[in-house]
C-alpha cells in the first residue's frame, strides 16, 4: 500500500522495508510518513510485525530491502534523537538504581564516565518526574513500582533527552481499561506540548482512537496507513489480509472481524495468538 | 603486623578491596556470579602454567583469564552464558591439572594460588597489581554510565547505539584484569567471593547506585582486612575470612532487609538515599 | 595398527578395569542428570555443587576416612538442601545466593586443607579432592559407587515426565497438578549424588565437565529429550573410555616419567567433542547472513 513517497520535511519515512527473518517474509514494502508533532498508532494483532517495525526503525534490525530516514536524513549515530520505550521491562526488586536514577540516565546513560552533581541535571529530572507525575516514588527502586508506574518512568526515561520521536512497543498490553486511558492521556499531553511525533504500537486501537492523527495497520505483512477514515474500512483491510474482513463500529468503538473461517478472529481488543507445541526443548 | 614484611601485604589488600568492590558491583548487577568464580578458577591454570615455565605468576594469570573471558563472550549466546562459562572453566582447570602434574615442587605454591597466601606478595608483584589494578578502576569509571543503563535496560541502551555484545566483552575483559590483580593475595577460589558478596551486601543497603558502589568498596575493604590481620593472627588462610565474611556480611545485610519488611508491613517506597 | 592404540598391559591392568567400570558408571550418571541440568540453566549451581564437595572431601580426610566419597556426598547433599531453601526464583538471585554460600564452603575447604597438610604430610590430599583419584580407586568402592548411581538414576526414572515437563515450563507444570518444589528438590538429590561420584573419579574442580559437557554438546545434535540424553550417556562414556586409554597410553610420552592426568584428558576431549558441534553451527551462521530464508538468528516479530 506505500506508493512513491517524498521525503523532506517529514519527520519520518518509512520507504520499500521488506524483512526476512528465520525464513519468513514478516515484512513485505512497507511505507509510511509521520509528520512533525503527528500521533501515529501502529496497529496489528501479535505477530503482525510490528516490534519488528519499530526494531528497523530505530536501526537495530537491518531491513532487507528500504530505508529509513529521519527528518530527511538516514540514520546515523543514534543518540537520543529517537525516545525509545520498549515492552515491558522486568526489573529485579534487588537492583539499586532508583526511579530518579533512571530518569536521568535517559539524559547521557550513553556516555562514558560517572555523572557529575549538577544543579542543572538535578532540576531537569525532576521536571521530567513531575511531567509524568511521578515526583511521589522518585526515591523508590525500579524494581519496585507497580506496572503503571513503571510506564510512566520509562516514558520518562525516554522524553527527557528532548527526542523528535518517540517510539513505544505496546505500552498498553496488560494494563487494565483505567490505566489504559491514563497513559494515553499522559503520552498525548507530554508529548502535545513539546511537539513531539508520536509512533506507538499496539493490538487494540481504541484506546488510542481520541488521540491518533494517523494509523499504520500492519497485517499479514503490509501495511497501509493513512487517517482512521481512509484505513479502517471493509474493503481496505480486506485487501490487506487478503481474505475478506468486516469492519463493525459499536458506539465508538472499532471491531475488525474476519469473515472466513480460515482466517483467526480478531476483534479490537482480543489478542490472537498462535501456541507452540512445547516438544522440543528450547535450550540456549 | 604492620612490619615491613608485611606493608606489600597490606598495600596489595586494599588495592584489590577496591578493584574487587568496583568490579564486583557490575558484576553483581549483570547477574554475572559464575563468570566471576569461574575466570579466577580458570586463570589459576595460566599461574601454574606460567611458573612451570618459570615466568611471573601474574602473567599467566592474565593471559589465561583474557583468554577465558574472551572463550566465554564468543562461544556463549546472547545472555545465557552458563553452560559456556562452565565448560571454559572447567578446560581451564584441567590444563592447570596438566601444567601441575608436570612440575615438581608444587604444593605451597599451588595452595596459597587456591587460598590465599599473606606473604604471597613480593615487592616485584606490588607494581604489577598496582597497574592491574588502577586500569581495572579506571576502566569501571569510564564505563559507568553505559554499563549501568545496558545492564538494567538493554534494548534503550541499543537504541542510543550502545551495542550491548561489545559491552559484554569489554566488562569480562576487565573482570579478567581484575582477576589477575587480585589473585595473589587472596587466592583464585575466594576472590570472586570478595567481588560478590560486599556489592550483594551492598545493594541491600541503598538505592542509590553510586553509594552502593561506594559501600561495596568500601564493604570488600573492611572484609579484607579483618581477614589479613586475622589470618596473620591464626596463619589460617586468608581465604577462609574473606570466604566466611563475606558470608556472614550477606546474611546480615538481607536479615536487615527482612527486619526492615517486617516492621513496615510492607517494602518502603522512598528509602534513605 | 589396532594394537599400537593399546599400549601393552592395558587390557589387564586392574586399576585399569576399575578405572572403566566406575568411569563409564559415573559417566552416564552425569549425563542423565547433566541434561536437565542443562535445561534447567543450573550449570553453576551444578558447579557449586561439586566445588563444595571440596569441604566435605578435605574435612572427611581430616577426620581420618581412606576416601573422600562420602565427604563429597554428605557435602554435596547438603549444598543441595541449601540451595532448595535459598529457592529464589530469578536466576540471578539464585546465583548470587549460590554463589555466596560457596565463597563460606570454600573458605572452609581452605581451613580443613590448610589442618590436613600440617596434620599429615600428606601434600596428595588436594589433588585427590581437587581433581580426582580414577586411577587409584579402591576396588571395594565399586559397590557404592554402583548403588549410589542407581539410587540416583532411580530418582529420575521414576520423575522423568514430571521432571521434563517442570523444567521446560514450570507454570504449565503447576497447572497440572505437579509438585514442581518437590520434584526440583529430588532433582537436587540426583545433582548432588553425580556431582559427588563424578567427584570422587575427575576431581571436585572438574566434575562439572562430565555433567555439563556430553549433556550440551548432545542438545546440540538434538533437540528431543530422550535422545539428548541417550546421546550424551553415549559422549560422556566415550570421552571417559578414550581419556582412560590415553592416559595410559601417556606414560611414555613427554614429559616422561608419570604421564599425563587422566582428568584432564577426559575434560580436553570432553571440550573438543562440544567445540566440534558448537563450530560448524557458528560458521554456518556467519556465512549466511539475515537475508536468504536460510539464516537462523534474529528475534520473532
Amino acid at each position: 500500500m506505500s506508493s512513491a513517497i517524498a521525503s523532506g520535511e517529514r519527520m519520518l519515512v518509512v520507504d520499500g522495508i521488506d524483512v526476512w527473518l528465520s525464513g519468513r517474509e514478516i515484512l513485505h514494502d512497507v511505507g509510511f510518513a509521520v509528520e512533525a508533532g503527528e500521533f501515529t498508532g501502529l496497529i496489528g494483532s501479535n505477530g503482525a510485525g510490528k516490534t519488528t517495525l519499530l526494531r528497523v526503525i530505530l536501526g537495530l534490525q537491518p531491513p532487507s530491502a528500504g530505508r529509513v530516514l529521519l527528518e530527511g536524513r538516514p540514520l546515523g549515530r543514534r543518540g537520543t534523537a529517537i525516545g525509545y520505550v520498549p515492552q515491558k521491562v522486568l526489573f529485579d526488586p534487588d537492583i539499586p538504581l532508583r526511579t530518579r536514577d533512571l530518569v536521568a540516565l535517559g539524559l547521557d546513560g550513553e556516555r562514558p564516565g560517572i555523572p557529575l552533581p549538577s544543579r542543572r541535571r538535578r532540576a531537569l529530572v525532576e521536571e521530567m518526574l513531575e511531567a509524568v507525575d511521578a515526583t511521589d516514588f522518585a526515591d523508590a527502586r525500579i524494581g519496585n513500582l507497580s506496572g503503571g508506574e513503571q510506564q510512566r518512568v520509562l516514558i520518562a526515561h525516554a522524553l527527557i533527552g528532548r527526542p523528535k520521536l518517540l517510539l513505544l512497543d505496546e505500552p498498553l498490553a496488560n494494563l487494565d481499561i483505567r490505566s489504559e486511558f491514563e497513559v494515553v492521556e499522559l503520552i498525548a499531553r507530554v508529548t502535545q506540548e513539546q511537539q513531539i511525533s508520536v509512533l506507538i504500537s499496539a493490538h487494540d486501537m481504541n484506546p488510542l482512537l481520541p488521540v491518533m492523527d494517523r494509523i499504520v495497520y500492519l497485517a499479514a505483512g503490509r501495511a497501509a496507513s493513512g487517517t482512521v477514515g481512509e484505513v479502517v474500512r471493509s474493503d481496505v483491510l480486506s485487501s490487506l489480509y487478503g481474505s475478506h474482513v468486516d469492519v463493525l463500529h459499536v458506539h465508538d468503538r472499532v471491531v475488525v472481524v474476519a469473515g472466513q473461517a480460515t482466517d483467526s478472529i480478531l476483534t479490537g481488543s482480543d489478542e490472537s495468538v498462535r501456541h507452540e507445541p512445547q516438544d522440543f526443548i528450547r535450550v540456549s | 603486623m604492620f612490619s615491613t614484611l608485611m606493608i606489600n601485604t597490606w598495600l596489595a589488600a586494599t588495592i584489590v578491596a577496591v578493584v574487587a568492590g568496583s568490579v564486583g558491583f557490575f558484576a553483581v548487577l549483570r547477574g554475572s556470579a559464575f563468570a566471576a568464580h569461574a575466570l579466577p578458577q580458570g586463570a589459576f591454570a595460566g599461574a601454574a602454567g606460567a611458573s612451570l615455565l618459570g615466568l611471573n605468576t601474574i602473567l599467566g594469570l592474565g593471559v589465561f583469564s583474557v583468554l577465558g573471558a574472551l572463550a566465554i563472550s564468543l562461544l556463549g549466546k546472547r545472555g545465557r552464558h552458563d553452560a559456556v562459562t562452565a565448560l571454559t572453566l572447567v578446560l581451564m582447570l584441567g590444563l592447570g591439572a596438566l601444567f601441575l602434574s608436570f612440575s615438581v615442587e608444587y604444593a605451597p605454591e599451588v595452595y596459597s594460588l587456591l587460598f590465599g597466601e599473606i606473604l604471597g606478595v613480593s615487592r616485584g608483584d606490588l607494581l604489577p597489581i598496582a597497574l592491574l589494578g588502577a586500569a581495572s578502576v579506571l576502566a569501571i569509571v569510564a564505563l559507568y554510565r553505559p554499563l549501568l543503563l545496558s545492564s538494567v535496560m538493554r534494548d534503550s541502551g541499543e537504541a542510543r547505539g550502545l551495542n550491548s555484545r561489545t559491552l559484554e566483552v569489554c566488562f569480562l575483559l576487565v573482570l579478567a584484569l581484575a582477576t589477575s590483580a587480585t589473585i595473589p593475595v587472596v587466592g583464585a577460589f575466594l576472590m570472586f567471593s570478595l567481588m560478590i558478596a560486599p556489592a550483594g551486601s551492598a545493594r541491600t543497603l541503598t538505592a542509590n547506585p553510586l553509594t552502593a558502589l561506594g559501600l561495596s568498596i568500601l564493604i570488600a575493604l573492611a572484609t579484607v582486612w579483618i581477614a589479613v590481620a586475622a589470618a596473620y593472627e591464626t596463619n589460617w588462610p586468608i581465604g577462609f575470612y574473606v570466604g566466611t565474611l563475606g558470608a556472614a556480611g550477606y546474611v546480615l545485610a538481607r536479615a536487615r532487609q527482612a527486619w526492615q519488611i517486617r516492621g513496615h508491613g510492607h517494602l518502603v517506597v522512598a528509602e534513605q538515599a | 595398527m589396532i594394537g599400537q592404540l593399546f599400549e601393552p598391559g592395558f587390557f589387564t591392568n586392574g586399576a585399569v578395569h576399575t578405572a572403566l567400570i566406575v568411569g563409564a558408571v559415573v559417566a552416564v550418571i552425569s549425563a542423565c542428570v547433566g541434561v536437565f541440568t542443562v535445561i534447567r540453566s543450573q550449570a553453576f549451581a551444578g558447579h557449586s555443587l561439586s566445588d563444595l564437595g571440596t569441604t566435605g572431601g578435605s574435612a572427611s580426610f581430616l577426620a581420618g576416612a581412606s576416601n573422600p566419597l562420602w565427604g563429597f556426598v554428605i557435602a554435596a547433599l547438603a549444598g543441595a538442601g541449601l540451595i532448595e531453601l535459598l529457592g529464589a526464583r530469578r536466576r540471578s538471585d539464585r546465583d548470587l545466593a549460590t554463589g555466596i554460600v560457596l565463597g563460606a564452603a570454600l573458605g572452609l575447604s581452605a581451613l580443613f586443607l590448610y589442618l590436613d597438610t600440617s596434620h599429615s604430610s600428606t601434600t596428595g590430599v588436594s589433588t585427590t579432592i581437587l581433581f580426582g583419584s580414577l586411577f587409584v580407586l579402591d576396588p571395594s568402592m565399586i559397590p557404592a559407587a554402583v548403588a549410589l548411581t542407581v539410587v540416583a538414576l532411580a530418582l529420575l526414572a521414576g520423575s522423568y515426565r514430571m521432571l521434563l515437563l517442570s523444567s521446560l515450563s514450570p507454570e504449565l507444570a503447576a497447572a497440572r497438578g505437579i509438585r514442581v518444589r518437590l520434584i526440583g528438590a529430588l532433582y537436587l538429590v540426583a545433582l548432588g549424588l553425580a556431582v559427588a561420584l563424578a567427584s570422587l573419579t575427575i576431581g571436585a574442580l572438574l566434575s562439572t565437565a562430565l555433567l555439563i559437557g556430553p549433556p550440551a554438546t548432545a542438545l546440540r545434535l538434538s533437540k528431543q529429550p530422550a535422545v539428548a540424553i541417550l546421546a550424551a550417556a553415549l559422549i560422556g562414556v566415550l570421552a571417559t573410555w578414550l581419556g582412560i586409554l590415553l592416559a595410559y597410553d601417556s606414560y611414555n610420552w613427554p614429559p616422561l616419567g608419570h604421564g599425563w592426568p587422566v582428568s584432564f584428558l577426559i575434560v580436553a576431549l570432553i571440550f573438543s567433542f562440544y567445540l566440534l558441534t558448537e563450530l560448524p553451527t557458528r560458521l554456518l551462521r556467519t556465512l549466511r547472513p539475515n537475508r536468504q530464508p536460510l539464516a537462523n538468528a534474529g528475534p520473532e516479530p
